[in-house]
This record gives C-alpha cells, structure tokens and sequence, in this order.
C-alpha cells in the first residue's frame, strides 16, 4: 500500500455510520428472511449486490431511469435503485435469482432463451421482472396508456403487442431487443 | 449438427443464456472479493484551466472513507498513447468533466457522499466549446478515424456540380450522441501478493489491449497481469479501448492495498468515455437529367477535444456508394474544450450516410425518379474511390428485394400524398454500407481423450454471440456436434485476439479459430489410437493471413425501408414499419445475426427520432448528462422490425466467407426515416433527431 | 447523500411531530424522486419521516360524493381505480401518461404533487440555480431551455413543474388536503404549486412541517367527460413538452355549462386556464370558440430563445381535446 497525505488508514475507515444514521431491516428475499444493520442510505440495489450477493439486479443508471434493477417488492415491481432498503422493513423481496424453481426456468425466462430477448443481457434481468410484474397487473385489470376506452375497469386488460410495448417502456435495451422481447412475452401472455 | 454446412449459420441459442436470463452472469463489478472498496470520480467544474487545490479534508473525515487520490499524489503512471487515460497526473484540467479526484470508500454510499465533499478550487481559462463551420481554428488533418485520409480529390468536382443540370446542394447536421451501453464503464481491480499480480475485471470489448495498455502505464509485464471480461453489458464502441476507469481501479487498488470497484455514475459518462462527435455536412450532388451522378462533393466539419485528435470519418462511405466521375471528400476538424470523441457504432457511416442517403433522396426528388431506381443507375463496377473491384456487392438486389417485402410497388411519390385522420403517413428508402474489417489473431483448439473439445481465445462477447458463433465455427471445422465444443473467452490469459470492434470481431477471431480446428481435425484424421491424458493441442495465428493485402474492395451492403406517420397536432414523428435487407456474406448464426442487426436499426432509429445531446456553450458540458434527459429509444417507440439478407458468396473474405455485421444495421436507417418523414410531410428536416419541436415548427411555417 | 436519521411514521400526529422536531426533514413516500435527488446532492435531509404506513393509502367516496385519495395511494392504484375511470378518466389517463410502471407502483398521490422540476440545471450541483441556491443564477436562461416555461416565468426561475397528474387535478377542481402542527386545512391544487416570482426556491404553499394527507376530487358522474393528452420525445417513458387536461360538460342546447382547462409543462405550476374558461363558460362549443379562448390564455406566454415551440403545441392539443370532449361520439 503506498501512503499519502489523503489516506485515512483503515482506523477511520473502520469507523461505523453513528448509529442515528442506521437502522436494522428484516425482509425476505427469494423467500429467505433476512435481517441486517444497514446504513439509511442504502437502496434495496445495493443490499441486494452489496449485502447479499444477489447481482442479477443490476446497476444501469441508478436513477430510475432505465429499469435494469427492476425487482418485485410485495409483487409489484419497482426500481430497486430508488428503494431506500430501511423503508422495507417486512417487505416480500423477489429478484430474478428467485424466479427460478430448482432447475425450472420461469416461462418467461424460456421464452427470452426461445426469442434471442437479449443480447449483452445487462438489462434482462430487469426485463424479465418487468415482465413478471407486467402480466400480473394487467391480469388485476391494471390499465396502461395503451389501453382503450373500451376495456372495462376492474376486469382483465388483453396483451397485444402495443400494451406490452407500452407497459415495458420502463426497461431501456440498448442492444435494441425490443422486438425480440415483445414476442417473448407474447409467448408467455397467451 | 455434424459436419460442414450444417452448424455454421444454423440458429444456435447463446451459450452464455442461462446465465443471462438466471442473473448468475458476473458482470466487472460483481465478482465478490473480501473487503473490496468503492471508488467514486470528481468531476472537474470548470471546461478548461488548472487544479490549484485540491481540499480532501472534509471527504476524509466522513465515517468509510479511505483514500482521496489527486494529481498530487496518485500513483504515477507512464505517458499513455491515449491522454484521455492520463489522469490524475498533472493539474490541467481539457475539459469539464474530466476526473481531478478519486474517492475510495468502503461503500459506495460512502464513496460517493466523500465526493461530493471533497472541495477544488480552480484557475479558469476562457474557453471555447461550440463548433461552427466558420470557426477560424478549423483545420484539415491529415487522416480520419481508421485511417482513412482526410480529403480524397477525383476530377474536377467543383466544375462537374457548376455544369450539371440537376443539383442539390445541402447541408445536414448530426448531434453529439452517447453510447450509453446498458452497463457503465465499470472495472474491478485487485493486486495479489506484494502487489506482484494484477487482477482486474472489466468492462470491455477486448481485455488483450487492456492488459497491454496497464503493463504499459503501470511499468510491468504483461504476464503479471490477468484482465477479464467475462460478461459485458454493451459497448458500442465506447468500450473498444481502456477508458480511465479501469486506471482509476487499479490506481486506487495500489494505493489502498484492496480490490477496488470503479462504476462510472452514468452521468459521468458523457463527458468521460467518449461520445459521437457531432457533424456538419454539407452535400453537393450534380447529375445529368438521367438521374447519373456527374459530381458530388461531402464536406464535414467536426470536433475533437484539446488533448486528442479524433476525426469522425463522416465523408468516407461517399468514396464507396455510387459511380461519380468528380468527387471531393473532404473531413475538417476543430479543436475545442469539449470531451474526447470516440468511437460510436459505426463512426463515419452512421453521420455520413444519414447526409448522403438523404441527399440522394433529395436528388430523387430534384429529377422526378424514384429513389431506388436513382441509386440502380448510379451502381458503380468498381469501388469509385480505389478503382479495385468489389469482392461483392449485391446493394442491387438489396433494394429489389427490400422493396419487394416491404411493398414498394405502388407508392405514390408525391409528398404528403398519403393522411391518416391528424396523421400524415410516408414511406422512405435508404443505403447502407460498411466495410469488411478484420485482423491476425491467436487461438487454440485442443481435442481431449473424452472426444470433447476446447476452444481457447480471448475474444470478448459484448452481446454479439459471439461466444456461440465461435464455438459453431469450431464445431463445423472439426466436424463435430456443438455440444461438444467449449469455448473459453473474455480472459486476457487465453491466446491473444483483437477487440470487438469495427464488426471485425467474427473474421478476426473465427479466421484463426477455423484455422486452429482445421488443422486439429487434420492432426486428428492422421493420427491413430487413443489421445495423451492431455488431450493435443493446435495453435493458430492469422498474422500475415488476416492482415494482408486484399486487390478487392471488401464491404457489406444493405436497404432500409421505413414508414413513419407524423402528428400534424403535436409534431410526433413514429416509425410504424422499419425493414432491412441486407448482403453481409454468409451469416453464420441466423438467430444472433437477427438480433445485431434489428439493435442496430433501433439505434438508427433514436438516432433519427430521439436521441440528442446539446454542448452547453456556458458551461461546457453535455446537457443531457442522464437516461432521463438522453432519449434512447424505449419499447414503445420500437415497432415490429424485420431484417432478411440475401445468401451472399464471397470467396474472397475469410475462410466462414462472412462479413460484419454489427454496425451495418445503424447505418443509413435514420436517412430513411427521414426520407420517410419527407414523403409524409413534403418538409426536409436536415438537423437530426427529428423532435416535436422542429416538426411542429416547421409543419407551423 | 450526506447520512439521516428516519423515522418510520404509523400515525399523522407522529409524522408532523417529527417534523417539527427535526427542522429540514422530509417525508419519503414512494421515493422516486426524493431518492433520486438526495443521491445527486440536490437535497439534503438530515431526517427522513417515512409516510408509507400512515393510513392514507385508500380511495373512498364521501358521502357528497367526492372522492378522497389518500396521500400515499400509489400512482398504479389510482389510475386503476374503477371509480377513477369512470369519473375522472382525465386523471387515470394523466398518471398513465407519466414515468413508467415501476416508477408508478412506487410514487404516492402526495410525492406527485411534491416532486421537484426536472430542469438539469437545478439538478446538476455544480451549476448555478436560483431554486436550489437562492441567489446563484439561472443556467437554463441563457442555456439549454427548449423544456421549460413559456407561461408565468420569472427572471429568477424559468423551470416547469413535471407533473403529469397534477395537470388533470387542477382541471378537475381537485383540492389538496394538509396538516401540520396548526391544524388541517385545504388548498385547490391549482393554488398549491407557486409561479417563482423572486422565490423561486419555494414550489408551493406547504408550509414547513405540514404534510399532505390528500387529495379530494369534486362530485363527478360518470358521464362527466374529461381527457388528459400530453406530447413528448419518445412514445413513452418521457416527461411532457406540453400537455393539457380538459373537463367539459355541455348544456342541453350545446353551449358550455362546465369546462376546467390546465397545461402542463408549460410554467413552474400546472397552469390552469382560467382566461380560457371564463372564455368558453356559458358559450359555443365549437372549434372557433375553442382556438379563440385558447388563444386568449396562450396570449400570456413569453417563449424563450428555442422554446417558442410549446404555444403552438400547447395550443394544438387544447382544440384537439376540447374538440373531442365536445364530440361524445369520438371520445
């Protein structure tokens, strides 16, 4: 280790947050409870990186602005890079880690394998979250800017491809696999 | 899936897509290492002048923190042959943005509250970041991006557009672009033992240069050094070399004496990881009343920043397109306090073709003759510009058959002759081109007792599929099921190959893979009884082979063909259809191949409807610093794109017969949507994207 | 972000207490941009009240029939709400036109109406801004400044409010409920937010250590046609260049007998049209009458060096929604 005048050493760095600025969390990820002392400041992203070596969640602008950190908290999804961990306490987390069952893919992860639904893969994690979240409110009757007049409150709203796009555009591709993801979602939808 | 023929080009699924669609894929700054740091750029305030001080005073009293690195004191690094990696060396600050402090903390909440805390103070110095064509420091350098020269002269061209009967002359305007790959520029580093070992784990799109370019700065050998880049979330061109993060991580890894993450803030990348320079263009096209080009001059005018000269190769696919007997292509420069440019997916043919291809539209127009049919009369015999032959050039049949599928036939010509209710609803076609690049690389083919096979290269899969083709390249060389074939890549301890870069990357490495298992299946058929424990191994080199001379002109081509429908209430421009067809070789995976080519499109797609950066004159920076403000395109924007090719033999290429086809897909789909938009309003936007505000404008006068 | 306390709030009386206890606090419901704007250093709480377990997260019909939206009822949950869509389409539509769904299943009623202008220079630290530094300056005037205001701006401040709900609620009448150590009180929604003046650092009239606990929608039917539509630079996912809410109710013998009018994107508040209205109540409902009351609202504007665009947009989609408003059939 080479010394400086800025180096702090590791007895500063050692020194905890005073504990007005911490709290402990208990929350259940993948259906594991987990309960940690963690610093306000941490999003639910960097629990799950950081705390739990969860990385399928991923870091793309950590703004809310491109969905790559997609999870469902309590069943819905959210961007997890916004989420301040300390304001989930007893929260149901599910991570893409989670939608596996043993082997078993989730329908939606088969179909982005079917469909090529991705290409450097850095946003599909978040995709497919998106996506489970996406066939969930649209089956409690969520209605999206794509929606029409027509279709009635409360019931289930159909998804054709416009609602989809619609309903994905939270989940930026730079790779550009929209199509591809649209259609693996179609896949799952039907 | 045995034998030649039958696993090249087949659709084989991404070897790597489970790990992709579990989230178990390990991406740089998800390696898990004990006490692993995090570090956190400052970014310079001021667009030109000096550090005069750095206080770290405050930043180091926040609970976590471990180091602040500045020009003063941070490890000192040999000159690199890229100065935009020369940080934290002296105190002079190119342009804002530019890294004059480096936080280390134990967390990155920590690191990044200690940077905002760390103060500098500053001697300004006037600066000057806006490009105009009329600039008095504009220059001509003497070579472009790839090192294509600067002006190439044929004729009289200056004559030949005063004499011609027909003219357009026009000028177009491309906007500062970002990459903004999925993943920020994100490097790991960590020293093992007394700081002997270098480790470092990047985000790249070729870690041999990496490895290369940290022996050089850092003053040891290359064998000290592993780099990998296992999984990488996009690139696009901004990650094709080292850019400082991954000097900052190691910097900060020998100074804290742990594994160091650097994760770029997305903001910080526009100014920090190269962008797409904007260009100025302006096109001159003569032809005679037969629609056949007589003269045509390209003139670009672009920037580049203080420290290094980079030339956006804007005018260059104009040497390639079309028959003309007097041409001037013509690349001028200014240098300016602004960021570095680099490269953005397809540099050069992405700007340059939006101008040409909309100027032939123009032109199309100008003569009354559709616009396929004006680029059928002007398909030169050989390449216009080197006078060599085309290895092939099938852009004819690309435009018949796009024109085809897409339902050409029919269309009437007249602008805004086709509404929908508020909307007005147009067809547009356009070129594309890029050319066939590919370099000498390494690899290793070893066949084990067990009758598998292990193919060994450090080639790097950024999203491309790159693994997976390799591995059919082998397959089909050896004669062998896919299953069979593992193929290691994005570790700079494998045999050393090229960058992902200049959709070069499938010839480079596939050339020597092929070779490496050719000569290994040969090996094989000679020899008898059981293989060594070992398994026996054949190594490959392309030098001499990949990088000779071709007497051919070597490019792939390809059609777009778009509709658009514009809001005449709000000015919304939508792409409704997009279709492409393209003569790229032989494609090697259909499935892959799909997927490069429609991401290629989309980008074509925000850079003609969406995506616009803004140099702020003040303050000299990118305004749209953000995914909020910088409109990538999103789903909603994205229709059903379709992407065909032709079957394309070209004997003289590589042993696949392939050509790339990362790029190709971007270039010339924002000149046809723009012709689109043309044919739908009868108004010529010049000034890309085409945002409400210039439509509504312009629909408005 | 510079380290905080929190408090996870279960009753409104413990939230204000909180509150007053800790000078600066502020309230984290869904987040989205409070989060998003402590991490760029924009804000700076010492102290977090966490809201989201107050029991302010129903819609319930009063007995006037009103309807009252809790302040931390997520963004998701009201555009659904069958009585929402019903009554006031404009509102379901207006907060399916904003951000994304994450974004929607997080933001709460109340962080909507408090979130803060998307101007990048008010987000950019390092760059002066009379909202975030009193004082500093302003770099959007003479700089990158197509977004923001051509109504009601001021030599301080020339930033929007992004809000795409709050449009739809100023036009609907909408009042915002709050309290704070001094009691319960209520404010039209069109009254809430604040032009800049030479305060530019103020959004609204909250005052400090109160909390919003709601949103009261006026008594509607069903057939009360109202539409929100909003213009942007990609198909989704994009905050608004302009937008407009309408309500509009016809008389038996066609003239106006109710009309509320509200852009967005277009002033440091959702603008209600006021001039527009008075214009039309009582009047035709036809498109002459339309563009000439429009045209007497957007008579106030004062576009900036590359922003002149927004009237002509502004003024596009105001007759295209009260055109169609007025033409049942088509709606």
């Amino acid at each position: 280790m080479d010394s400086s005048p800025h180096d702090h050493g590791d007895d500063g760095a050692d020194s905890a947050p005073p504990a007005a600025y911490r709290s402990e969390v208990t929350l259940s990820v993948n259906g594991k409870p987990h309960t940690l002392l963690i610093d306000h400041r941490r999003v639910l992203l960097d629990l799950l990186r950081e705390d739990l070596d969860l990385t399928g969640a991923k870091k793309g602008c950590d703004h809310g602005q491109c969905g790559a950190c997609t999870v469902l908290v309590d069943g819905r999804r959210v961007n997890s890079c916004l989420q301040l961990a300390v304001s989930l306490d007893g929260c149901d987390v599910l991570t893409v880690e989670g939608l596996t069952e043993g082997d078993q893919l989730h329908p939606l992860q088969r179909a982005f394998l079917d469909r090529d639904a991705f290409q450097c893969g850095y946003c599909t994690p978040g995709q497919i979250c998106s996506a489970v979240g996406v066939l969930a409110e649209a089956a409690a009757g969520h209605p999206s800017h794509a929606t029409g007049p027509a279709t009635p409150p409360g019931r289930p709203v159909p998804l054709d491809a416009a609602e989809i796009r619609e309903r994905l555009s939270g989940n930026l591709c730079r790779c550009g696999a929209y199509p591809h993801i649209v259609e693996a979602v179609q896949d799952v939808a039907l | 899936m045995t034998g030649t023929g039958s696993t090249l080009g087949a659709p084989a699924e991404r070897r790597e897509g489970h790990q992709k669609v579990t989230g178990s894929a390990r991406y740089a700054a998800e390696h898990p290492l004990p006490g692993r740091a995090h570090a956190w750029p400052v970014p310079a305030t001021i667009a030109r002048g000096r550090v005069t001080a750095v206080d770290t005073a405050a930043a180091l009293d926040l609970p976590g923190v471990l180091t602040v690195l500045t020009h003063e004191d941070a490890p000192r690094i040999a000159d690199p042959d890229d100065p935009t990696l020369a940080v934290l060396q002296d105190p002079r600050v190119p342009h804002r943005g530019w890294c004059v402090a480096l936080v280390v903390a134990r967390s990155p909440e920590e690191a990044r509250a200690a940077a905002g805390a760390v103060r500098v103070e500053y001697a300004v110095e006037e600066h000057d970041v806006a490009l105009r064509a009329d600039h008095p420091d504009v220059y001509e350098p003497e070579t472009a991006n790839g090192g294509n020269p600067a002006r190439r002269e044929h004729g009289d061209p200056e004559g030949a557009f005063a004499s011609a009967p027909v003219r357009v002359d026009a000028a177009y305007r491309v906007p500062p672009l970002h990459n903004h790959p999925m993943e920020p520029h994100t490097s790991t580093a960590h020293w093992q033992g007394d700081q002997e070992r270098l480790v470092v784990h990047t985000s790249s799109q070729g870690t041999t240069t990496v490895r290369a370019t940290l022996a050089a700065l850092f003053g040891m050998p290359e064998d000290r050094i592993t780099v990998t880049a296992g999984h990488v979330g996009g690139g696009f061109g901004s990650k094709g070399t080292p850019r400082p993060d991954v000097v900052l991580a190691v910097m900060a890894a020998r100074r804290t004496g742990r594994p160091v993450t650097v994760a770029l803030p997305r903001r910080h990348l526009p100014a920090s990881v190269g962008h797409r320079a904007p260009t100025l263009h302006r096109i001159r096209l003569g032809a005679g009343t037969d629609g056949r080009l007589t003269g045509l001059t390209h003139d670009v005018v672009t920037h580049s920043s203080r420290i290094k000269e980079f030339v956006e190769q804007a005018a260059v696919p104009a040497r390639v397109m079309y028959a003309v007997p007097h041409s001037r292509t013509l690349h001028r420069l200014v240098r300016l306090d602004v960021p570095t440019p680099s490269w953005m997916r397809a540099p050069g043919e992405a700007p340059g073709m939006y101008a040409l291809e909309s100027a032939m539209d123009e032109l199309a127009g100008e003569l009354g003759m559709d616009p396929i049919q004006l680029r059928l009369v002007n398909e030169p015999d050989r390449e216009p510009d080197s006078g060599k032959p085309f290895s092939s050039r099938h852009l004819t049949e690309c435009l018949r058959d796009g024109a085809r599928r897409f339902g050409w036939t029919g269309r009437d010509p007249r602008p805004r002759s086709h509404a929908e209710g508020p909307l007005l609803v147009g067809t547009g076609v356009a070129a594309a081109t890029y050319p066939v690049l590919v370099a000498p690389s390494t690899a290793e083919a070893r066949a084990l007792p067990d009758g598998t096979f292990v193919v060994r290269i450090n080639a790097t899969d950024i999203g491309t599929g790159a693994r997976t083709v390799l591995t059919q390249v082998a397959a089909d060389a050896l004669g062998t099921p896919l299953d069979r074939v593992r193929t290691e890549v994005g570790d700079s301890d494998l045999p050393p190959a090229p960058l992902a870069g200049g959709s070069s990357g499938t010839a480079s490495w596939g050339w020597s893979v092929h070779e490496a298992c050719t000569r290994l299946a040969g090996a094989l058929a000679a020899r008898t009884g059981p293989l060594p424990d070992e398994g026996i191994t054949v190594h490959a080199d392309t030098t001499g082979q990949a990088d000779a001379d071709s007497p051919y002109a070597r490019h792939a081509f390809g059609a777009h063909f778009a509709e658009t429908s514009v809001d005449r209430v709000t000015g919304e421009v939508r792409v409704r259809r997009l279709l492409s067809v393209y003569a790229a070789g032989r494609i090697l995976n259909a499935r892959t191949a799909r997927s490069q080519f429609i991401g290629g499109m989309t980008m074509g797609l925000g850079m003609a409807l969406t995506e616009s950066s803004t140099m702020d004159t003040a303050f000299g920076d990118f305004t749209e610093s953000d995914l909020a403000a910088y409109h990538v395109p999103v789903h909603a924007d994205v229709p059903r794109i379709e992407a065909h090719w032709i079957d394309e033999e070209d004997a003289h290429l590589n042993p696949m017969g392939s050509k790339g086809i990362g790029e190709i897909g971007i270039v010339g789909t924002a000149a046809a949507i723009g012709n689109a938009v043309h044919h739908a309003t009868g108004i010529r936007f010049r000034d890309l994207p085409l945002t409400p505000d210039k439509v509504l404008a312009a629909l408005a006068d | 972000m510079k380290p905080f306390g929190y408090l996870r709030a279960t009753t409104v009386q413990e939230a204000v207490q909180a509150l007053a206890a800790h000078p600066g606090a502020r309230c984290l419901g869904g987040g989205t941009n409070l989060v998003d704007l402590m991490k760029l250093g924009v804000e700076r709480p010492g102290f977090l009240v966490e809201v989201n377990r107050l029991p302010l997260d129903t819609v319930a019909e009063l007995a006037d029939g009103s309807l009252r939206v809790g302040a931390t009822v997520r963004n998701s949950d009201l555009a659904a709400h069958p009585l929402v869509r019903d009554r006031y389409p404009a509102l379901s539509q207006a907060l399916l036109a904003g951000a994304s769904g994450q974004l929607r299943n997080a933001a709460t009623t109340g962080g909507n109406l408090l979130q803060r202008t998307r101007c990048p220079y008010f987000q950019d630290v390092s760059k002066p801004c009379n909202k975030r530094v009193p004082g500093s300056g302003c770099g959007a005037r003479d700089g990158t400044h197509r977004d923001h205001a051509v109504l009601g701006h001021s030599d301080h401040c020339i930033a929007t409010h992004p809000s795409d709900m709050a449009v739809a609620l100023a036009a609907l009448d909408a009042r915002v409920e709050l309290y704070g150590t001094e009691g319960a009180r209520s404010v039209p929604v069109a009254e809430f937010h604040r032009l800049p003046g030479d305060r530019p650092e103020l959004d609204t009239v909250i005052r400090p250590g109160e909390l919003i606990t709601g949103v009261v929608l006026p008594a509607a039917t069903a057939s009360l046609p109202s539409a929100y539509r909003k213009a942007r630079d990609r198909a989704s996912y994009a905050f608004a260049l302009a937008s407009v809410a309408a309500v509009l109710h016809l008389s038996d013998d066609g003239t106006v007998a109710q009309v509320g009018l509200a852009f967005g994107a277009l002033a440091h508040r959702p603008w209600r049209a006021t001039r527009a209205e008075e214009a039309l109540r009582g009047g035709p409902a036809t498109p002459d009458a339309f563009a000439h009351a429009v045209d007497l609202e957007l008579r106030a504007a004062r576009p900036l060096r590359d922003n002149g665009y927004k009237v002509g947009l502004a003024r596009g989609l105001a007759l295209d929604v009260l055109t169609r408003l007025a033409t049942p059939a088509r709606t």
